[in-house]
């Protein structure tokens, strides 16, 4: 078990480093002048050279490396070249705004998608089963923002049930933020509950057909009882799985939602980045993101013995 | 192993067979569906200079207009035609999602046979492929554009190289398992060199799954690149495709929301059609898979 952990925290650290190296590299191994992208077509030869100065792409590759890891690995990110600010500071900023759209899509997505698999396996062919099964065509099929202005225009600009765009800090009342976070959340966590209810239902399947649901039906054990106590513990592992996978696609679609709905989040700061060439900040957010990617796979790897006590590594 | 032998392989006797598809294609309506879709939408974006007016004319007078006998579906801000607009919108999103899909394709297939048939490079690839896994996509894309000029090749590589690794997994996957086949093994005792043996008797396998694959990619694909134009960041704006159009549109939702509606829900039919063809490619190729899930 100790050794199982450390060898899965092993493997997490090399892949974080070559997620750095990766991304180190990028920057410095792209065809053409960085720092003259970076600066600008307008820019003037004296200010190219200083952004590659304040870059410091003057200096030989391994030691730009060495100076780039040790910064990172202290938690500083270098100075955004367009704000001339700190990048973490930005970025605290604006956490909290996409902590709250992640999070709610994240809880949405368990409860309606498990609720919805659990339906559809538990009367395999019926009516919730051919639902979810449209549902998840077109979940996956509808691009988020296409489905962001959807909604606006239905509960905002025709039925004026919600506010348009925007977000209120959740200081500033918990019902202005929730209510701002209602659209964005909808429209973020369709694809997802489509994801996690066709796990969610191939994983029930295979557990439905065990001896011990039949015990349990025998026994007298209630629907609600037998699927919740019984088939869901069992199948809890490969949910678990998926919502750890799923966080990566979930960010690409933050980055949207946060346009679509004018949330000051760090989808909006990649967004303003990428316009201003911006690319400290850019490198930084692709790190932290990666970062915490890899911790949430890590996370559920060790988890698994506590959902499923029979796994033993 | 039982598995093997049940796998229908369009692949007999060495040669592809587009009549063994055709006729199991019957039993899996999905890919006729999917399929025809996507044949419907290709002719329909081919033939557009026969139906649709000009996609670039632009007249002042008519901004904003709702639809009418001459603008269809309306104009934009501009006062360009929302129709012309959303279906010659469509040659750019079908040949930036089938190119990059097919580029992902290719690459993950050659990084993958190396990785799964030789077994020296395995370790080295798959923990670079699983460092680009832990870099979300779109980000990434976002990140190989903001550093190079704008245009559509860049474009492509930039939604091409985020789909590479799930390519390359799922081509070595398969390489592994076929390895050790007793065809592969006679092959090498009959002295068969390794392109041979790689190009004969490893690639074939890897086809049917390979083709499912690049479809998923490809409707993943046609996603960002309409997402990346939305942000600005994707097709240059002088082109019409349907997130450019979404973008320049999105002050005017009350008052002309099928300048945003129309791009979108032809671009959601295009992701749908391409995801159907796809769930259906996988039925065809491994009927197991339907009634499992």
């Amino acid at each position: 078990m100790v050794y199982y952990i450390l060898r899965r925290l092993i493997s997490a650290i090399v892949v974080m480093a070559m997620v750095g190296i990766f991304i180190f590299l990028l920057i410095r191994l792209t065809p053409g002048d960085p720092a003259a992208i970076i600066a600008g077509p307008t820019a003037s030869e004296q200010m190219v050279a200083s952004v590659r100065e304040q870059l410091g792409l003057n200096e030989p590759l391994p030691v730009q490396f060495g100076q780039w890891a040790q910064n990172t690995l202290r938690g500083d990110f270098g100075t955004s070249v367009f704000a001339g600010r700190p990048v973490v500071q930005l970025m605290k900023q604006r956490m909290e705004p996409t902590l709250s759209v992640a999070l709610l899509t994240l809880f949405v997505s368990v409860v309606g998608g498990v609720t919805f698999g659990i339906l559809a396996a538990w009367r395999a062919g019926g009516f919730v089963d051919r639902a979810l099964t449209v549902f998840s065509a077109l979940g996956y099929s509808l691009p988020v923002f296409v489905v962001g202005y959807f909604l606006i225009y239905v509960f905002a600009i025709h039925t004026r049930l919600l506010p348009v765009q925007g977000y209120v800090p959740i200081g500033q009342g918990l019902g202005p933020w929730f209510a701002h976070l209602i659209l964005p959340t909808v429209a973020l966590s369709l694809p997802y509950i489509a994801f996690i209810a066709r796990i969610a239902r191939a994983s029930m399947l295979e557990v439905l057909s065990e001896d011990y649901m039949r015990t349990a039906a025998a026994k007298g054990a209630s629907p609600y009882s037998m699927l919740y106590r019984h088939a869901l513990k069992n199948a809890g592992a490969p949910i678990v799985t998926v919502i750890g996978l799923s966080f990566a696609y979930l960010i690409g679609g933050v980055v949207l939602t946060e346009t679509v709905f004018n949330i000051p989040g760090i989808g909006r700061l990649v967004v303003d980045a990428i316009n201003n060439r911006d690319y400290p900040v850019i490198q930084s957010v692709l790190i932290v993101i990666s970062g915490i990617y890899v911790l949430i796979n890590l996370a559920v790897d060790l988890a698994y013995t506590l959902i499923d006590p029979r796994i033993r590594y | 192993m039982s598995f093997a032998i049940s796998l229908p392989n369009p692949w007999q006797r060495g040669r592809f067979r587009v009549s063994y598809l055709a006729r199991h294609a019957r039993r899996h309506p999905l890919v006729l569906i999917g399929g025809g879709l996507l044949l419907i939408l290709i002719a329909l974006t081919l033939a557009a200079p026969l139906y649709a007016g000009d996609p670039l004319k632009m007249d002042p007078f008519v901004r904003l207009q709702p639809p009418s006998a001459e603008y269809w579906l309306g104009t934009d801000n501009l006062g360009r035609d929302v129709f012309a607009r959303t279906v010659y919108g469509a040659r750019v999103s079908l040949t930036v999602g089938l190119i990059s899909a097919l580029v992902a394709a290719s690459a993950g297939l050659l990084i993958g046979v190396l990785a799964g048939y030789i077994r020296s490079f395995d370790n080295v690839i798959m923990r670079v492929m699983d460092a680009l896994m832990s870099i979300p996509t779109f980000l990434l894309a976002i990140a190989l554009i903001s550093l190079t000029e704008t245009g559509i090749g860049i474009l492509i590589i930039a939604i091409a190289i985020p789909q590479i690794p799930s390519v390359t997994r799922m081509v070595r996957s398969v390489v592994i398992s076929v390895r050790e086949r007793a065809y592969v093994e006679a092959a090498v005792c009959g002295g068969a060199r390794l392109p041979k043996i790689l190009w004969r008797h490893i690639l074939p396998s890897t086809l049917p799954p390979l083709m499912v694959q690049t479809a998923v990619v490809c409707a993943d694909a046609i996603m960002t690149e309409a997402g990346l134009s939305f942000l600005g960041v994707g097709v240059p704006p002088e082109i019409s495709s349907w997130g450019n159009m979404i973008s320049s549109s999105r002050l005017y939702l009350s008052i002309a929301p099928l300048t945003i509606f129309a791009p979108g829900i032809l671009l959601a039919i295009t992701v749908l059609a391409v995801n159907l063809f796809g769930d259906g490619l996988r039925d065809l190729f491994d009927p197991r898979a339907k009634r499992r899930s």
